[in-house]
């Protein structure tokens, strides 16, 4: 494994919003084709860890090394250009769009030909696009308009989207948040698959355990902040404060975000 | 008489370029354009003026024998809108020559169309000095006393004032900056000593009064000049009376001695005020009493001065066709050039040298009788004697 | 000093009105979302129906009694405007609304003519105000005290009705989540009629109370509504506080800026505007306006390109547009050659409202610019039309990039109001400024070059250029740069997590739209022969917004439709009836109610729908068993 270079490098990182640690002094590491599981009851910081990865929020203190770059201060676009995809826990896409057109604006910005006032979007990487498409399984939707997606279905075609720049690393907040149990197992199965193969690293926030428990090679428990465990499942699985934590919980997933996505 | 044409939208714009010329033979036709829906109160009794002159024309047997037909348009106040107006008028209706205009802005830009297109255009009610003078070309008269003749009547009174302080309130557009600027440099001319205090722009149609009278009341001048005019002199008339600001303070102020400005004013009329203006009730000529008495038959209404204006243009026009016994706008041009003709005010000449007709104004002072406000003391003052030497208008008309 | 007190108190008493006029369109606004453009000819009806009756019954409780009635009355009128007109409409495109107030306000303003006659109307003065009180020397009215008095007082009011009333809570949640309410399962229809009631009755109380100091007169609505919006903006969308303050600050700032420039008012509320919308985009009380949720009525048919049927049917009635002067005399070839202006005017903003989800009310801005553009340089420079057609639109092109710079900024209303502070800024440029642009009198003699001076001539080219501005946008809405647009109007979340700066995406959208905008303008300014300051004015900019409006904001250029129609009707109307304005307003109502996407947008929907209601609803009901 240590000939597998290292994706993402955090050092603590912290923030904190009159006077409330939402983050506390996080440090982990991600290599490539790993896929990174970050947990922890409501209110534990996993939004704000993330919003900091990915551009959205500015630390107070602490590095974000990603793929040698400090990203630090960086706008989302900016981190997008080095090879970082994104999904969001309520899916964003192009309502107006069709499928295909979706993932084809993607591929414009990746083919940095957002300012091209004359060409056709049309006929713009159509293969490629198509390619992106039927590797999530929405090939035969491509010409369908967006806004007539299934949830579920919605959630794949915003895997395609973060395809599109051939990312080295995978952020997806709530991934499978919304979906029927039995989609959601094939949702992480097809980004396992993906990710192995193009050797992506994955980092994921999850409330459904089931998913975290199977997928995940490696899983970061915050608590209040502050990491309180980090290790394989079977690591955090028996971790007595994870327990102790999730004990309300139940170590399953949690009813209520399924209607929260808003499916 | 005006809505000749119904048709479908679509239909009217592709055959209106073939209506027209059909009863050209008989009748001779005037394209009339003015702000009817935008300044109601001022051209409702134009429109009043105008239809009584055409009925008059006609019921003597019209011109050289053909019927007087005015074809009226409205300009919703927009000079783009007057322009296809005048188009129309020329273009579909066929109009012998164009009249009409309040505003200055639209004044000129159909005097621009007039000019470009080569047709005649008789300016009714605009004021700017522009549209004779630095604007001015040679298919454009006007009939109304210009900006400049009104000024130079109000400065020949205020200048027998003793005061020596003098404000402004203007509104902020051309008109009120040209009328202030003549003013002051008339003013300066006859009276060297007197000083200027304080001038107050508020935008036209949009004075907020109170804080405008207040800052002229706190300049403490001795004498206040007035261009503004309608619903903005209400409230600045409402205002100074209330705080004060008129008491012991002469006022000298244009326009609003015309039935249309004071009128609104009612038993709040301020008293004293040296106004240019219509007192229809006070003039006792013999050209004036058969305008008026035809008027009220007609209307059982008083004239306004828009009566008048309206009225005369379409006697002017009328005179100037008959003379012309032509509708090419050439011969039409060398008709009116120098053309004497009676009006209610008395005879008026439309001038060779700037195409200004030398229509006067009453000058007088307001006062406040039964509840309402009216001129007295008025003098009729011949535009003749208001305007600058020959020497001076050649100088400002583009050669 | 007793004098600067007093300016002080006469700038609060002018703020008094203002402020009812501004909390109720913010009233209504904050629940309902509706840009209420009648909101000022509820305010000119509250004046005309209070001196009626104050008129008519005497005395102090005539007075008093007539101020409240009137407003009652009018607030009753509120109330069917609502329940007829606008419940039809609250699912149509955001905007649309504005279209029928609009439509209302022309109305009114001739209606009001032809009952209550076209003279300034003087009403009486306020029993037990009609003086004044001495202060060191200085009079204050009384009747200003009264007014200065009661907008605290009805400031308190409302505070008491919004906190401590289950209605006002109501109104507050909706303000803050209209969705929400619906789901807690109260009568929507009735809090939005109720609500609308409320701020036309504050509109109308805000005229009544103006009959003691103002003349009644049929321009009152327009001289109103733009300075209502300017507050409303300042003090936040939906603030009553704010409203109040940003009334004093306005009537303040004019007070005493009159004293140092006494030119300033004409241009100051825009001034503050721009200021405030730059350093505090939401307004001085105003909240950062949740993510806009897509508007119910958005389609969800992704726009393509023209089908080769279509676009031999585009060339055929352009051909047959082309023959026009074959048949029609030099009128017609004028108005034509207007229209053909209109449909680049409108088709300007259209790319920037529909495809860049900027609805400009300012865009008459770029227009104007572009005809005076020409006007400097045929006229000053005297270069010959070629040159001036093809320089003249960039100043359009530089007004854009400057204001397009700070405008995309922001979005939505804000980004509506930021462009109209913009415009106003520019017209009284060109309004005061006569030594250069000659003011009110314009800029003259701006006629075309004999190559293009014949009606048919001119006809053409300006056919031509349409034809080619409305393709080259065509063009443009389905490049890589149309979709970064599109992305960045339909989810600025996703179109940043992909690499799109979506203000630069905006800002360069925005300087084409200014550019074709100022095609438009340089176009106009030969058609004319002279531009003056209309044509960078409020009511242009209206005009071209309710051309895209009437096509349908939600098509690929439904706003050629939208200008040839409303053109055509303005023109065809001012020409046959002086009534023109009741006409066109009632038109504009019944199109509104007819086609509530547009006259594109609903003509499209019905042929979709037809197309694919067979084979499509079997696919949907097996998608919805997978969702659910």
């Amino acid at each position: 494994m240590s000939m597998v270079p290292t994706l993402l490098s955090v050092q603590n990182l912290s923030k904190s919003y009159g006077g409330v640690h939402a983050v506390r002094s996080v440090s982990f590491e991600l290599r490539a084709g790993e896929i990174l599981a970050l947990i922890g009851p409501n209110g534990a910081g996993k939004s704000t860890c993330f919003d900091m990865l990915n551009g959205q929020n500015t630390p107070d203190s602490g590095r974000i090394n990603l793929l040698g770059e400090d990203t630090v201060g960086r706008k989302p676009r900016a981190i997008w250009r080095l090879g970082v995809g994104r999904t969001f826990q309520i899916t964003a896409t192009f309502p107006t769009m069709t499928v295909r057109e979706n993932v084809q604006v993607a591929l414009v910005s990746y083919g940095r030909q957002l300012f091209n006032l004359w060409g056709s979007t049309a006929s713009y990487a159509r293969d490629e696009a198509g390619r992106l498409l039927d590797l999530v399984g929405m090939g035969a939707y491509a010409g369908r308009p967006c806004g007539e997606l299934a949830y579920g279905d919605l959630k794949r075609l915003e895997l395609a989207i973060a395809l599109a720049n051939q990312p080295k690393l995978l952020l997806m907040d709530e991934p499978t948040a919304g979906m029927a149990p039995r989609e959601r197992i094939e949702l992480m199965r097809l980004t396992a698959r993906i990710a192995r193969e193009q050797s992506i690293g994955v980092l994921f926030t999850e409330h459904d355990m089931d998913v975290v428990f199977e997928h995940a090679d490696r899983i970061l428990v915050l608590n209040r902040g502050s990491l309180i465990a980090e290790g394989s499942p079977e690591e955090v699985r028996g971790n007595p404060q994870v327990r102790a934590i999730y004990l309300g919980e139940g170590l399953v997933y949690d009813a209520r975000h399924r209607e929260g996505a808003g499916a | 008489m005006r809505r000749r044409h119904v048709l479908g939208a679509g239909l009217a714009i592709a055959v209106a370029g073939m209506a027209g010329s059909a009863m050209a033979q008989s009748e001779i036709k005037i394209g009339e354009i003015n702000s009817y829906s935008l300044l109601p109160a001022f051209t409702e009794p134009y429109r009043k003026g105008w239809q009584l002159a055409v009925e008059e024309i006609n019921a003597a047997g019209g011109i050289n024998g053909k019927k007087l037909v005015v074809i009226s348009k409205d300009d919703g106040g927009k000079p783009a809108d007057a322009q296809t107006a005048a188009n129309e008028l020329v273009s579909s209706e066929n109009v012998a020559m164009l009249t009409g205009t309040f505003l200055s802005n639209i004044g000129l830009a159909v005097s621009d169309f007039a000019n470009q297109k080569k047709v005649f255009f008789l300016a009714a009610e605009p004021l700017t000095d522009a549209i004779t003078w630095s604007k001015g070309n040679r298919y454009t008269f006007r009939l109304r006393p210009s900006n400049y003749m009104q000024a130079a009547m109000l400065v020949e009174e205020a200048a027998k004032l003793p005061a020596k302080r003098w404000a402004t309130i203007a509104p902020n557009y051309e008109y009120g900056q040209s009328a202030v600027a003549v003013f002051k440099k008339l003013m300066s001319e006859k009276r060297p000593d007197i000083q200027w205090v304080d001038e107050q722009w508020p935008p036209q149609g949009k004075i907020d009064a109170g804080p405008v009278v207040q800052a002229v009341a706190a300049a403490n001048p001795e004498a206040i000049l007035n261009v503004t005019f309608g619903a903005d002199l209400v409230k600045l008339v409402r205002e100074g009376n209330t705080r004060g600001l008129f008491k012991g303070r002469s006022v000298v102020s244009f326009l609003t001695g015309e039935p249309e400005y004071l009128d609104p004013l009612k038993e709040e009329t301020p008293e004293g005020w040296i106004v240019t203006g219509y007192p229809w009730y006070d003039i006792k000529t013999p050209d004036h009493d058969k305008f008026l008495k035809a008027y009220q038959a007609k209307y059982s209404d008083y004239p306004r001065l828009g009566s008048i204006v309206g009225y005369q243009t379409i006697k002017a026009a009328a005179a100037i066709l008959a003379k012309a016994n032509s509708t090419d706008p050439e011969k039409l041009i060398a008709a009116t050039e120098g053309l004497s003709m009676p009006s209610p005010f008395g005879e008026i000449t439309f001038r060779k040298i700037d195409h200004q007709s030398t229509l006067g104004a009453y000058v007088g002072k307001t006062a406040l009788k039964d509840g309402k406000g009216v001129m007295v003391d008025s003098v009729y003052r011949k535009g003749a004697d208001y305007l600058p030497s020959d020497a001076e208008v050649a100088k400002q008309r583009p050669q | 000093m007793a004098f600067y007190f007093v300016q002080f108190l006469t700038g609060l008493a002018s703020a008094a009105s203002l402020f009812l006029v501004a909390s109720g369109l913010s009233i209504i606004f904050g629940v309902t979302r509706i840009v209420n453009f009648a909101h000022g000819a509820f305010y000119m009806l509250g004046a005309y129906v209070a001196f009626t009756l104050t008129e008519r019954f005497s005395g102090a409780l005539g007075f008093w009694g007539g101020i409240v009635v009137a407003a009652l009355i009018v607030a009753a009128v509120g109330v069917l405007v609502e329940m007829v007109l606008l419940r039809r409409i609250y699912h149509a495109p955001e905007l649309f609304q504005l279209l029928a107030t609009f439509g209302l306000t022309l109305m009114v303003q001739d209606i009001v003519v032809l009952i209550w006659g076209p003279d300034d109307l003087l009403g009486r003065r306020a029993p037990g105000f009609r003086g004044a009180v001495d202060f060191f020397g200085q009079n204050i009215p009384s009747y200003d005290l009264f007014l200065i008095a009661l907008s605290p007082i009805v400031l308190g009011g409302l505070w008491l009705l919004f906190q401590r009333t289950r209605w006002g809570v109501l109104v507050r949640a909706a303000t803050q989540d209209r969705d929400m309410v619906a789901a807690l399962g109260v009568n929507q229809k009735w809090l939005f009629t109720s609500v609308f009631a409320l701020g036309v009755f504050l509109a109308a109380l805000g005229g009544a109370l103006q009959i003691p100091r103002d003349a009644v007169h049929h321009a009152l609505d327009l001289r109103i509504i733009v300075d209502v919006f300017v507050v409303v903006v300042i003090g936040g969308l939906g603030s009553i506080i704010g409203a109040f303050v940003a009334a004093v600050l306005v009537s303040e700032l004019n007070a005493f800026g009159i004293l140092i420039f006494p030119k300033i008012s004409i241009i100051l509320v825009f001034l503050v505007m721009a200021v405030v919308l730059i350093v505090r985009p939401w307004g001085l009380f105003g909240k950062p306006e949740a993510a806009a949720r897509r508007t119910p009525g958005l389609t969800v048919n992704p726009w393509r390109p023209l089908t080769s049927g279509e676009r031999s049917m585009s060339i055929g009635a352009l051909v047959l547009a082309a023959m026009l002067p074959l048949f029609a005399g030099n009128y017609a070839l004028t108005v034509g050659s207007e229209i053909a202006i209109f449909v680049i005017f409108a088709a300007s903003l259209h790319f920037l409202m529909s495809v860049g989800g900027l609805a400009s009310f300012g865009h008459a801005a770029y227009f104007g610019l572009g005809a005076y553009g020409v006007a400097f340089l045929a006229k000053a420079a005297g270069l010959p039309m070629i040159v001036s057609l093809l320089l003249g639109p960039l100043l359009g092109l530089l007004g854009a990039a400057v204001f397009g710079f700070f405008a995309v900024q922001l979005s939505g209303v804000y980004f509506a109001m930021l462009t109209l502070a913009f415009a106003q800024i520019v017209w009284s440029i060109a309004f005061q400024w006569v030594a250069v642009t000659g003011g009110d009198n314009g800029i003259l003699g701006v006629w075309p070059d004999k190559w293009a001076a014949g009606p048919a001539s001119f006809y053409w080219l300006s056919l031509a250029i349409a034809a080619l501005a409305v393709t080259v946008l065509r063009v443009i809405v389905f490049s890589p740069f149309g979709f970064a647009l599109r992305a960045t109007r339909d989810s600025p979340l996703r179109s940043e997590a992909i690499g799109i700066d979506g203000k630069r995406v905006q800002w360069t959208a925005f300087v084409i739209s200014g550019t074709v905008a100022g095609i438009g303008g340089a176009l106009f300014a030969y058609l004319k022969g002279s531009v003056f300051p209309d044509s960078l004015g409020i009511s242009l900019s209206v005009d071209a917004l309710v051309m895209v409006l009437l096509g349908g904001v939600e098509t690929v250029s439904g706003a050629v439709i939208g200008a040839i129609v409303f053109k055509a009707a303005n023109i065809w109307l001012v020409s046959q009836t002086d009534l023109s304005k009741l006409v066109l307003g009632g038109f504009i109502v019944l199109m509104v109610v007819a086609f509530p996407k547009g006259i594109v947008g609903t003509l499209e929907a019905i042929r979709n729908r037809r197309r694919s209601s067979e084979p499509k609803s079997a696919l949907a009901t097996s998608r919805i068993e997978v969702a659910e």
